[in-house]
């Protein structure tokens, strides 16, 4: 490879990070505000206009930053800055709108898997690092929370890249071949039962991995008054403000990724210029559609649960669920129970 | 290893709380293993006021010791001067005076239930039961032209009268309520996550509430039959048809939990719309006050002698007023209890053994009025001390030393 031909590569990867760092910081805040809205007309209110997001964030990043006494101030200011890229790092390897993955080739979903823990870790340090006894116990239930979803979250990440290896053999895990070719293919009847019940789980784990009602406990505002964001101010509490954001697209990107990578383009057979547009739209709906589903619509029908209730639902209901998808998936596999499905 | 354990002060400022309170918790992980609270944030020497002033100056200031209780702490007054001064309130003003407690207390409950929803972190529910009270709070301001301090009473009966016209609106509104009661037991009583958050969290057993003295519906929940309404019936209640309230109605045991004090207050909701019923069906005839002209009622007023106690059913429980007058101008004495002064003590073992997660519900469950309940704070460079007999002695015989010098 010559020189031109890597810096072609590099720079290709660094506008490619801050176009998708830019998009996913846009679409985050855009999703917050129509989130907000959403949930205030369920709630029988007006709510903010959708722009509200932007306006705190502006609010936020113009405010003093205070580091308490008791803080570790390096670790307290770093915490936020590792949370947001963290966040769009994840990004890169998830494919957006109909455009393959930046860093497609370089990653895989178990990197994914990985790469969702440090934004939460990231916040479980700068809790402890804040020295408030609200931001210890923040921090705790955030650790115990990562511990429950992670099990569930990896059984159905597990199951659905072992399947993809049984189906394809080059890159089974790269998210650029489930992107290309849908999972729900791949099975018959069985299998296709099993990929609900694992769709179930991961709209489930959505509002844990993101901190929301009712999995919302190292936050709780009533509980523990922020809980390991209750130190944090001005810039640091705007940049896990932006992290929030980008990580309810993360989740919902995996989700759309896996489950509905479908291109309007490709089914209405538009080409040309007007085949991203689309695309692009058709993702908007599809990541909306989902957030909805696993965010807006949970969090206003619920109670907050305890921590002790947390874990039981994530270790006990979810992760039998994703087990039983799971085995139905591997029956699915021997001919036996395999039922085509004529796709 | 032994765990180790560590202290969390929540208070006295603190979302969960929406009134200054000092809890200290000793916590092992999640679990609380030691409580201790102070109060006396919010003192404002009301009694003190009270008696620079005359009784009739004093209704608007009682109305002010709280704002949701602005009826129980009037009535209260008002029953303990008609005794000490030994004036009879007609019977009409009686039944008037009922349907507005009653009013309140609807309005009490559905605010509490919006606050319990909101401390469990569910918004949906507070928003909906606080759309629900928007409607009596309409029907209080119809009737008494006020939301909430609603100025009503005068000592020997009330200032306003409810009248034949109003009935139809009154009955609009208790009929919206039975409609509504169902859906708000649904929403509470059957929904999974309030039945998580609330069912055998914050445990008061009956011998505690009996040995704690809880008041209320905090002791009714523990299955104390205790209500002032039948116990000591007022005003029109000794007429009417009503009962004590406790949960076993409805699940057969009292357990005392948090979900047991929800279905107590519901239920009270309900029995307060059939005593607005009962007493707009029965309504007597006849006048409004004893003594219409107010210089008339307070010469009377300056003239007597006497002590009296006025105990009313307010609905966070039991509130006492005692009254001492002495041919004066001001009263002697003044003084309040307000019900969250007895359902301070049951926080400790409802508190014990929860979780952190717990204390905001909890806590709120005996729905606490701080500054009710607040009557004397003496803070000294910063130091808080509790006042007993001999020191108060020793500072009045001080204070009369330096007087005679």
């Amino acid at each position: 490879m010559s020189l031109v031909e890597t810096m072609e590569i590099v720079l290709w990867a660094i506008l490619g990070t801050i176009g998708v760092a830019v998009f996913g910081i846009f679409v985050g805040l855009l999703y917050k505000g129509i989130d907000r809205k959403l949930v205030a007309h369920m709630q029988a209110r007006y709510g903010p206009p959708i722009r509200q997001p932007f306006w705190d964030m502006v609010k936020l990043f113009v405010k003093e930053t205070v580091v308490p006494e008791h803080a570790t101030p390096w670790l307290f200011n770093l915490a936020p800055i590792i949370a947001l890229a963290a966040s769009i790092a994840t990004l890169l390897y998830l494919p957006i709108g109909g455009f393959q993955p930046i860093l497609s080739g370089e990653g895989d979903l178990i990197l994914v898997l990985y790469l969702l823990i440090i934004p939460s870790l990231a916040m479980v340090i700068g809790g402890f690092a804040s020295g408030s006894p609200y931001a210890t116990v923040g921090a705790q239930r955030e650790m115990v929370l990562m511990m429950s979803y992670e099990f569930p979250l990896a059984i159905t990440i597990i199951t659905i890249a072992w399947q993809l290896k049984n189906t394809f053999a080059d890159h089974p895990f790269s998210l650029a071949t489930i992107f290309s070719q849908p999972v729900w293919g791949t099975v018959g009847i069985v299998g296709l039962l099993g990929f609900i019940l694992l769709l179930l789980v991961l709209l489930l784990v959505t509002p844990g991995e993101i901190s929301k009602m009712p999995f919302d406990a190292p936050e709780a505002e009533t509980e523990i008054a922020g809980g390991l964001l209750v130190e944090y101010s001005g810039r640091n509490l705007g940049l896990f403000y932006l992290a929030d954001a980008v990580k309810t697209v993360v989740m919902g990107s995996l989700i759309v990724a896996i489950f509905f990578p479908y291109n309007l383009s490709t089914i209405l057979g538009i080409g040309g210029i007007m085949a991203p547009v689309v695309d692009v739209v058709f993702y908007f709906i599809k990541l909306l559609l989902v957030i909805l589903f696993a965010v807006s619509l949970v969090r206003v029908a619920v109670a907050r649960l305890k921590i002790d209730q947390i874990v039981y639902t994530y270790w006990i209901p979810l992760t039998l669920m994703s087990l039983i998808g799971l085995l139905l998936i591997m029956f699915d596999s021997t001919s036996l129970f395999h039922i085509s499905l004529g796709w | 290893m032994s765990k180790m354990s560590y202290s969390i002060p929540i208070g006295p400022i603190h979302p969960a709380l929406k009134e200054p309170v000092m809890f200290e918790f000793e916590i092992e992980g999640e679990r609380i293993v030691g409580v201790d609270f102070k109060v006396g944030h919010v003192h404002r020497g009301i009694e003190w006021i009270g008696t620079q002033k005359n009784p009739l100056q004093i209704l608007p200031i009682a109305e002010r010791i709280c704002g949701i209780c602005n009826i129980s702490h009037p009535i209260a007054f008002c029953m303990a001067t008609e005794e000490a001064a030994g004036i009879e309130v007609p019977e009409r003003a009686q039944y008037i005076r009922t349907i507005t407690a009653e009013l309140e207390r609807i309005h009490s409950h559905m605010l509490w239930a919006g606050v319990a929803a909101h401390e469990i972190g569910f918004d949906s529910v507070l928003y909906l039961t606080w759309r629900v009270r928007e409607k009596v709070l309409d029907l209080i301001e119809y009737l008494t032209g006020n939301r909430i301090t609603k100025a009503m009473f005068t000592v020997g009966g009330v200032r306003r009268d409810i009248t034949e016209e109003q009935y139809p609106k009154i009955r609009e509104a208790l009929n919206y309520y039975k409609e509504m009661f169902n859906k708000l037991k649904h929403v509470f009583l059957d929904d999974k996550t309030v039945r998580m958050r609330s069912r055998n969290c914050g445990v008061l057993t009956k011998k505690e509430a009996l040995e704690l003295c809880a008041v209320g519906p905090t002791a009714r929940a523990s299955g104390v039959k205790k209500d002032v309404r039948v116990d000591h019936a007022y005003a029109a209640y000794g007429d009417l048809d009503i009962k004590t309230v406790t949960p076993d109605a409805v699940t057969g045991e009292a357990k005392g939990d948090v979900y047991d004090r929800i279905i107590v207050r519901l239920l009270e909701v309900a029995q307060s719309v059939d005593i607005i019923e009962q007493c707009i069906d029965n309504m007597p005839s006849g006048d409004l006050v004893t003594e219409p002209k107010p210089a008339k009622l307070l010469a009377l007023l300056r003239k007597a002698v006497g002590e009296g106690v006025g105990r009313a059913e307010a609905p966070r429980g039991e509130v006492i007023h005692y009254v001492k007058l002495t041919g004066e101008e001001h009263p002697y004495t003044w003084k309040v209890r307000a019900p969250t002064y007895n359902n301070l003590m049951p926080w400790i073992p409802m508190l014990m053994g929860e979780q952190i997660a717990d204390i905001p519900i909890v806590a709120a469950s005996t729905d606490p009025c701080m500054s009710c309940t607040n009557r004397v704070t003496v803070v000294k460079k910063g130091r808080v001390d509790i006042l007993d007999h001999e020191h108060l002695h020793k500072l009045s015989v001080e204070k009369t030393r330096r007087l005679m010098q």
